[in-house]
């Protein structure tokens, strides 16, 4: 029983940072139906500078906030710079941009940093807590409250404010969202900062736990655009479901069937449930106007 | 002047023929015939991904998958004994049977949810190959014993080097197959797979059997990867999981994109491109990175359907 | 006849003038600088472009200069095989330090038979001398010999029921069918076997089935990156006492600081570079071992890793085949190379042979346990 806690616990902690990236693929498809490649970049950006700063000595909260920051600012400059100068490219090309972008990034990082492995300690320590047989780090909680909190903040966001909702309305129709006033531009620059932020916000909390280097970005984007889809690209509670999801399944294959596949199950998982719903857990039903 | 004109399937394959030849006349040593082999089995890969792409539309991010089954076929039955050709088809074989039964399903899906199904076929094949090392060698890979190209231009009595053999084996392959491919997209079959292209809906109410169609050309793609990854695995005599890796799949479908997705010069462009820059870009060290992705996104911005498609323009604008 | 002298003594004032083409000794390497191996293939180029920095500054190999050429294959064999293509046609070297990862290294093994050039290799798997290849040599340990040495120690504390938890990258993999070979002979019981990918953050499930496992005495733990360091933690905080063993794979300073106070305790195989001040005077790879950290800290400001140390070893191996053949034809080199006795690295000290191109045996290896944050010596 205490193993099965265990497994949870991993699957929840990892699933949580899964559906932080997720969180963030999911706002900027809202506001520009692009998936962008690069919001692996961000967790790194957040975890790497976040670790420079500490490194040097800048006390955690101010460190954190100015990774937050670098990530955000680096979000507004992917989309001004290769974003918006593509308007109306197909959205293949939009696909290739967003990676084109992430590989510039992840060289950036590679020069600015450097190679090596980084990471610090955990904001409220690092000695587990044990309860019910389990063992979970403090830093998890971090972890799992962030994304959490990062949830709502969507959902209350895209459901409550005028900016949130400029940017539904763009991603539904631009013309149309243009025409009654809200300026598209705006929007989709906010989208990329805050899911810029989001990023940058996660990898600053999970470093101590799953560390960060210039190239661990690839396989964050992986992970959390397959939790996307999963959920259903669009819905942040279909970000959020599908990243713990995700999570889960790898724990529980890992310690129930056999460590070798636990990724394969993911995969298995995400396909059985394309196969009987094509727009994934929550997301919105696809309609082709004609 | 009055007369049939070639049909565009010939004259594609003459023009890469001619490519081909240009390129062997110009490479001074084994080290070009090399990266010329890369360049057009990337091409023939790449050329799939044209048809599924470019023709119907279909993003796929697990292609490289089928090259691994092409790839990995040609490097293991000959230990159980096959021939390396027959061993050969028997993948690219594997790779369509394959396709067309994870096609199916996987091809109800569209847009986003397509790529990461497909994403996902290309992992799994990727997990298996990784971890039954037992079969493939494991992350390390495997070596490949095989069909020579030297062997084969022996049996006509020209003494090769190595690298040259494949260059010609590679290139004469990639002429065929983009020959192939043009002739598909002009024929009826093709101009269906346009039709879907521009919406499914309006296909079916042709009479397109859009489901078929699209399987058919999922089919079609996954042979040209396993048609390249066998030949890569003979020209390289080694083999490792990341042929079928999640960045190879990426990697193809760049070349495409980056190319001109609608066209199989696209296709050339694209592998040109991507194979010969990064040997180009070794000066710049550390830079690389930056600069590729840099090119990446221009190239985008600036000719948003591709290199060929805007060179073509431009062509066009200067006839008076 | 005074033309005939003016043509002449204008000729060989021409030749003599002529400045000499400066006759360079061209090295080439490919290595994975970047990419999911540059954890081995930085500190290898850092480390082969220091040493030819000073030797050209001490004037070369007899007198001749060095030029040492490096691409980066980021571990891909089919970058790597081109690269080698290149260097060997177009940058014609006479020798190829390279190969940071093992599918690198057999995919660029062929073309060094080919064109007689000799390569030595700085992966880890024993697949790269077993059989031996005329032209390939390596300078790390085999991830074989690796397992032997925990298993050694493992069983001389009494021990015999082993838990295996690897990764899934080529190195952790390789190494797990080897301790799966040997341990049978080694009088060690394998118990349990896991595995974990290598960007994985969370080990917790595989750690606890292991733990659970009845009977279980020891974990080994075969892997290098970030795994090693995230399955450290999480084994202390799991709280499991059993005695666990790391690899070869993250024998470096920066293992210790990812993994924390978590690694107190732990043993593991590796180089006498990491303990630098604990060699006795009379210890043959004192000093190399001693000079190639005092050198790597003064130009880069950070202590060197044991990747970093195969390069090194490598090119010493190189440098000291070539001034024994007397001559950079590369055959004569590779016949050097095999000549090779009693080489003193920082890696070990290494004898060649015709059918041994790996050069070191397990004593090589020094058991080590970290204690405090630092390491110490188990003898």
């Amino acid at each position: 029983m205490s193993e099965l806690l265990q497994f949870i616990i991993s699957g929840v902690t990892v699933g949580a940072i899964y559906a932080a990236i997720a969180l963030g693929f999911t706002l900027i498809y809202n506001a520009t139906g692009v998936v962008n490649f690069a919001q692996g970049e961000f967790v790194v950006i957040g975890g790497m500078t976040a670790a420079a700063l500490i490194g040097a000595g800048v006390p955690v909260p101010l460190a954190a906030l100015l990774a937050v920051l670098a990530g955000t600012l680096a979000g507004v400059l992917l989309y001004r710079l290769a974003i918006k100068p593509a308007r109306q490219a197909p959205l293949v090309s939009l696909i290739i941009i967003t990676i084109g972008a992430s590989i510039f990034i992840r060289g950036a990082m590679q020069t600015l940093f450097d190679k090596q492995i980084h990471r610090y300690d955990g904001f409220s320590g690092d000695a587990p807590l044990r309860f019910g047989g389990a063992t979970i780090l403090p830093q998890s909680l971090w972890i799992i409250a962030g994304s959490v909190a990062v949830f709502g903040f969507l959902a209350w966001f895209l459901n409550r404010t005028r900016a949130g909702r400029g940017i539904r309305a763009t991603a539904s129709n631009r013309l149309a969202a243009a025409l009654v006033g809200i300026n598209t531009g705006r929007a989709m620059n906010l989208s990329f900062a805050i899911s810029a932020g989001i990023g940058a916000l996660a990898g600053v909390l999970a470093t101590p736990v799953t560390f960060t280097s210039y190239d661990a970005g690839v396989l964050m984007a992986l992970k959390g655009f397959s939790a996307t889809m999963l959920g259903g690209v669009g819905s942040p509670l279909g970000a959020l479901a599908g990243g713990l999801l995700i999570g889960l399944i790898e724990a529980t294959t890992a310690g129930y069937v056999s460590s070798d596949y636990k990724d394969a199950a993911a995969f298995v998982v995400i396909l059985a449930v394309l196969f009987v719903r094509p727009q994934g857990l929550f997301g919105a039903k696809i309609t082709e106007r004609v | 002047m009055a007369g049939r004109s070639i049909g565009p399937g010939l004259r594609t394959f003459l023009i890469f023929a001619a490519l081909v030849v240009i390129g062997a006349a110009l490479f001074p040593s084994s080290y070009f015939y090399r990266v010329g082999t890369l360049v057009w089995i990337n091409t023939l890969s790449v050329t799939g991904i044209v048809v599924l792409l470019g023709y119907v539309g279909l993003v796929s991010l697990g292609h490289a998958g089928f090259f691994a089954i092409g790839a990995y076929a040609t490097a293991i039955l000959p230990q159980y004994g096959l021939p390396s050709g027959v061993a050969m088809l028997a993948g690219i074989g594997g790779a369509a049977l394959l396709a067309l039964l994870v096609g199916r399903p996987i091809l109800r899906l569209s847009g986003y949810y397509l790529a990461i199904a497909t994403l996902g076929l290309g992992m799994l094949i990727w997990m298996v190959l990784s971890k039954e090392a037992w079969l493939t060698g494991g992350p390390d890979g495997m070596a490949v014993e095989g069909m020579s190209a030297r062997n084969l231009f022996k049996l006509v009595g020209l003494s090769l080097k190595s690298a040259e053999a494949w260059y010609w084996v590679a290139g004469g392959c990639a002429s065929l197959g983009a020959a192939l491919a043009v002739n598909l997209g002009h024929s009826p079959w093709g101009r269906a797979l346009r039709a879907i292209h521009d919406s499914d809906v309006a296909a079916r109410s042709l009479g397109i059997d859009v489901a078929r169609a699209k399987s058919a050309a999922f089919v079609i793609s996954a042979v040209y990867a396993a048609v390249a990854g066998a030949l890569l695995a003979l020209a390289n005599g080694y083999i490792t999981p990341d042929t079928g890796g999640f960045m190879h799949s990426v990697e193809m479908v760049t070349m495409a994109v980056l190319g001109g997705a609608s066209s199989v010069f696209g296709a050339l462009v694209g592998a040109l491109i991507l194979t010969a820059l990064p040997q180009v870009l070794t000066v710049l060290a550390d830079y690389e990175h930056m600069v590729l992705g840099a090119i990446m996104v221009l190239t985008m911005i600036a000719m948003r359907r591709g290199l060929v498609p805007a060179l073509a323009g431009l062509w066009a604008r200067r006839r008076p | 006849m005074t033309k005939h002298a003016v043509a002449a003594g204008v000729s060989a004032l021409a030749l003599l003038t002529a400045a000499p083409a400066l006759a360079e000794i061209k090295i080439g390497a490919s290595l994975a600088v970047t990419g999911p191996a540059a954890f081995l293939g930085d500190p290898e180029a850092k480390t082969l472009e220091m040493l030819v920095e000073e030797l050209n500054a001490a004037g070369g190999i007899n007198g001749e200069q060095v030029e040492l050429i490096v691409y980066d294959d980021g571990a891909d064999p089919n970058k790597a095989r081109t690269f080698a293509t290149r260097l060997i046609e177009e940058d014609e070297v006479v020798a190829v330090i390279g190969g940071s990862s093992t599918g690198a290294t057999m995919a660029m093994a062929p073309l060094f038979a080919d064109y007689e050039i000799p390569f030595i290799s700085l992966a880890g798997a024993v697949v790269i001398i077993d059989p031996v290849q005329e032209f390939v040599f390596k300078t790390p340990h085999t991830d074989r010999m690796a397992c032997e040495k925990i298993f050694a120690d493992i069983t001389a504390r009494g021990l015999s029921k082993v838990g295996l938890i690897s990764g899934t990258d080529g190195f952790g993999a390789s190494m797990r069918e080897q301790c799966l070979a040997v341990a049978g002979d080694a009088g060690v019981e394998i118990v349990a076997d896991e595995s974990y990918g290598g960007s994985d953050s969370d080990m917790t499930p595989q750690l606890t089935n292991i733990a659970a496992t009845d009977g279980i005495e020891a974990v080994v733990n075969p892997g290098f990156g970030q795994g090693p360091a995230v399955v450290t933690r999480n084994y202390a905080q799991l709280g499991i006492e059993l005695p666990f063993y790391q690899s070869h794979g993250v024998a470096s300073d920066e293992f210790i600081k990812l993994a924390g106070d978590a690694a107190n305790g732990l043993r593991l195989p590796a180089t006498p570079l990491l303990i630098p001040d604990q060699l006795s005077e009379d210890d043959p790879q004192r000093e190399p071992v001693q000079g190639y950290i005092a050198a790597y800290q003064a130009k880069y400001g950070e202590t060197p890793s044991t990747f970093g140390g195969y390069a090194f070893d490598a090119f010493h191996l190189l440098l000291d085949a070539i001034e024994r053949a007397g001559s950079t034809d590369p055959v004569a080199i590779r016949d050097a190379l095999e000549a090779t006795s009693g080489m003193a690295g920082v890696t070990g000290v290494y004898s060649f042979s015709p059918e041994d191109h790996m050069g070191l045996d397990l004593s090589a290896f020094r058991m080590l346990e970290i204690r405090d944050g630092g390491w110490a010596a188990v003898e």
